[in-house]
């Protein structure tokens, strides 16, 4: 089979209160992307715009981006799968050119928070979960989140400290990351300090400070064929390998909670089947981290840690930079924060760039395979994909 | 010929503090909670059983369920305090939720807000009971068993 690879990547800075119309937020990341495939819109095929819908005032804006952006009389259309659409979008793209009917294909996520007030915004969190049987005990996603927090602190001995850790470790290179909403330091001792903010109960046992921030942003990676690819890029990345899969919606369908999330394993082994490879293959990873016990969850679903041993690495600091499985290392959506549809494209412009060796100060020495696991939802979706050089 | 006003079954807009749905073949949920019962659905075909209650099988497609009781001890699988609440839930602060093993199903719902926190530990038993809330509405929750 031929191969498919990403051309360009780029992304927008993620900031709080985007000063702009979503078109506008949706050209900052398009125009890094192309400006990084050093080609024109003339030579994208079709593009796929990915976002949550809910956030937006514009109703079907796929077409609205697309002729912003200079892609029209192209094909466009809307991909949504929550926060993974922009991965969701990547494999939509993928197979659109393995089937050979396109060359190039554009995946744009974006989305404007702040579009709608906060209030709206908390009402339609509370609808993000099963709306018929769950929604009306006033669910929210901290709290979904908490549950498994919990189930893991009595199953497998998972302590407070451990959370904190993760958001310590993002925010060691949220600071050195441009682009990222949070850019403070973070020290352990400030989960324990009621004077700090990150302290503060949500749904315990989570804290302020366990939580990622909500954030406007636009990502876009350009797909291409194998030819192409090679005919304009020097440094083409391919995709090695793709998983995804789907969950029920209530909690009350899932398996035991201490397992964490199952849409994580499935879609990863359908990646790593793909790629023909194994999790010790990988040299740097992008993890689903919109809270802290997520993040360490993706580290047992995704095979870098056994079940309930998550804990370890983030103990053992093998997942920052120097570790052996540097996980998160752009700061992650705990710092970065977390544009709904721009998440995975972010994601994915981060391994892009540690393969190409153009992750500046948050380089990885030489990685030559990245994954990315993005969740959708409470684990309602989960896309896995794998890059090489 | 006068325009005939077709009455609709709205009974699950009574369901939890604010309810998202109200057309819905499960509205007999409702009822049965009125009478003190927490029930789900059983395929009356294949046998498959299903919380939350569904009007349709997956399994072998048939749209023929009986009802069957949730009721004595399940085990509390996990739980939460939440100390923020989506809008229309402000007044409910600070409640907790939980999810309780019953073995073939899993159940998702309130946990009782007098039960002493530190008392609260997974894989404790708790039992299923309505409860009645403001301007009609109804719901359940768990408490210690």
């Amino acid at each position: 089979m031929k191969k498919v690879g990403i051309i360009g990547v780029g992304q927008s800075a993620f900031v709080r209160g985007y000063p702009g119309a979503i078109r506008e937020l949706a050209f900052d990341g398009f125009k890094e992307a192309m400006e990084d495939a050093k080609i024109s819109v003339k030579d994208i095929d079709a593009s796929l715009i990915a976002s949550a819908p809910e956030y937006d005032k514009q109703r079907s804006p796929a077409g609205v981006i697309a002729e912003y952006l200079g892609l029209i009389p192209q094909p466009t259309c809307y991909i949504e799968t929550v926060c993974s659409s922009s991965s969701m979008g990547l494999m939509v793209a993928y197979s659109m050119i393995q089937a050979g009917l396109y060359d190039v294909v554009a995946v744009v996520g974006f989305q404007k928070m702040s579009e709608i007030s906060s209030m709206e915004v908390q009402e339609r969190m509370g609808r993000g979960a099963d709306i018929q049987w769950e929604s009306p005990f006033g669910t929210m996603m901290p709290a979904y989140y908490a549950m498994y927090a919990r189930a893991y602190m009595a199953g497998h001995g998972l302590t407070l400290d451990d959370l904190a850790k993760v958001r310590v470790k993002a925010a060691t290179y949220g600071q050195i990351n441009e682009k990222a909403v949070y850019r403070k330091a973070v020290k352990l001792e400030d989960f324990s300090d009621p004077e700090s903010r990150l302290s503060g109960p949500i749904a315990d046992p989570l804290r302020v400070g366990d939580c990622c921030a909500n954030a406007d942003g636009s990502s876009a990676i350009i797909v291409a064929s194998e030819e192409k690819a090679k005919a304009v890029c020097e440094k083409p990345i391919w995709i090695l390998g793709l998983g995804a899969a789907s969950e029920a919606v209530n909690m009350a369908g899932r398996p035991d909670l201490t397992g964490g999330l199952r849409v994580g394993i499935e879609a990863g082994k359908k990646a790593f089947k793909m790629a023909g490879l194994t999790p010790k293959d990988i040299d740097v990873a992008e993890v689903h981290d919109c809270f802290t016990i997520a993040e360490l969850m993706a580290y047992e679903n995704l095979g870098f840690a056994k079940p309930g041993e998550g804990k370890e690495l983030i103990q053992s600091k093998e997942t920052y930079k120097e570790g052996s499985i540097p996980i998160n290392v752009d700061g992650g959506l705990l710092s970065k924060g977390h544009p709904i549809g721009a998440t995975g494209g972010s994601q994915v412009r981060t391994i892009v760039l540690q393969l190409r060796g153009e992750a500046g100060p948050m380089q990885v020495k030489d990685p030559a395979i990245g994954l990315v696991h993005n969740i959708g939802g409470v684990g309602l979706y989960g896309n896995v994909t794998i890059l090489g050089r | 010929m006068a325009k005939q006003e077709k009455e609709e079954d709205t009974r699950f807009s009574k369901f939890g503090t604010v309810s998202f749905t109200a057309l819905t073949k499960t509205n007999d949920f409702i009822d049965y909670l009125e009478k003190g019962k927490l029930m789900g659905t059983r395929c009356k075909k294949c046998g498959q059983i299903f919380f939350p209650p569904r009007a349709n099988c997956y399994s072998c497609f048939s749209s023929d369920m009986d009802w069957f009781e949730v009721s004595g001890k399940g085990r509390l699988l996990s739980h939460t305090k939440l100390e923020y609440a989506p809008v229309g839930f402000e007044d409910d602060l600070p409640y907790a939720l939980a999810l309780v093993d019953y073995g073939d199903y899993k159940v998702f719902g309130r946990l009782n807000k007098d039960i002493p926190g530190g008392e609260i530990k997974v894989g404790m038993e708790v039992a299923p009971q309505v409860v009645k809330l403001p301007k009609g509405h109804i719901s359940y929750e768990f408490t210690k068993a």
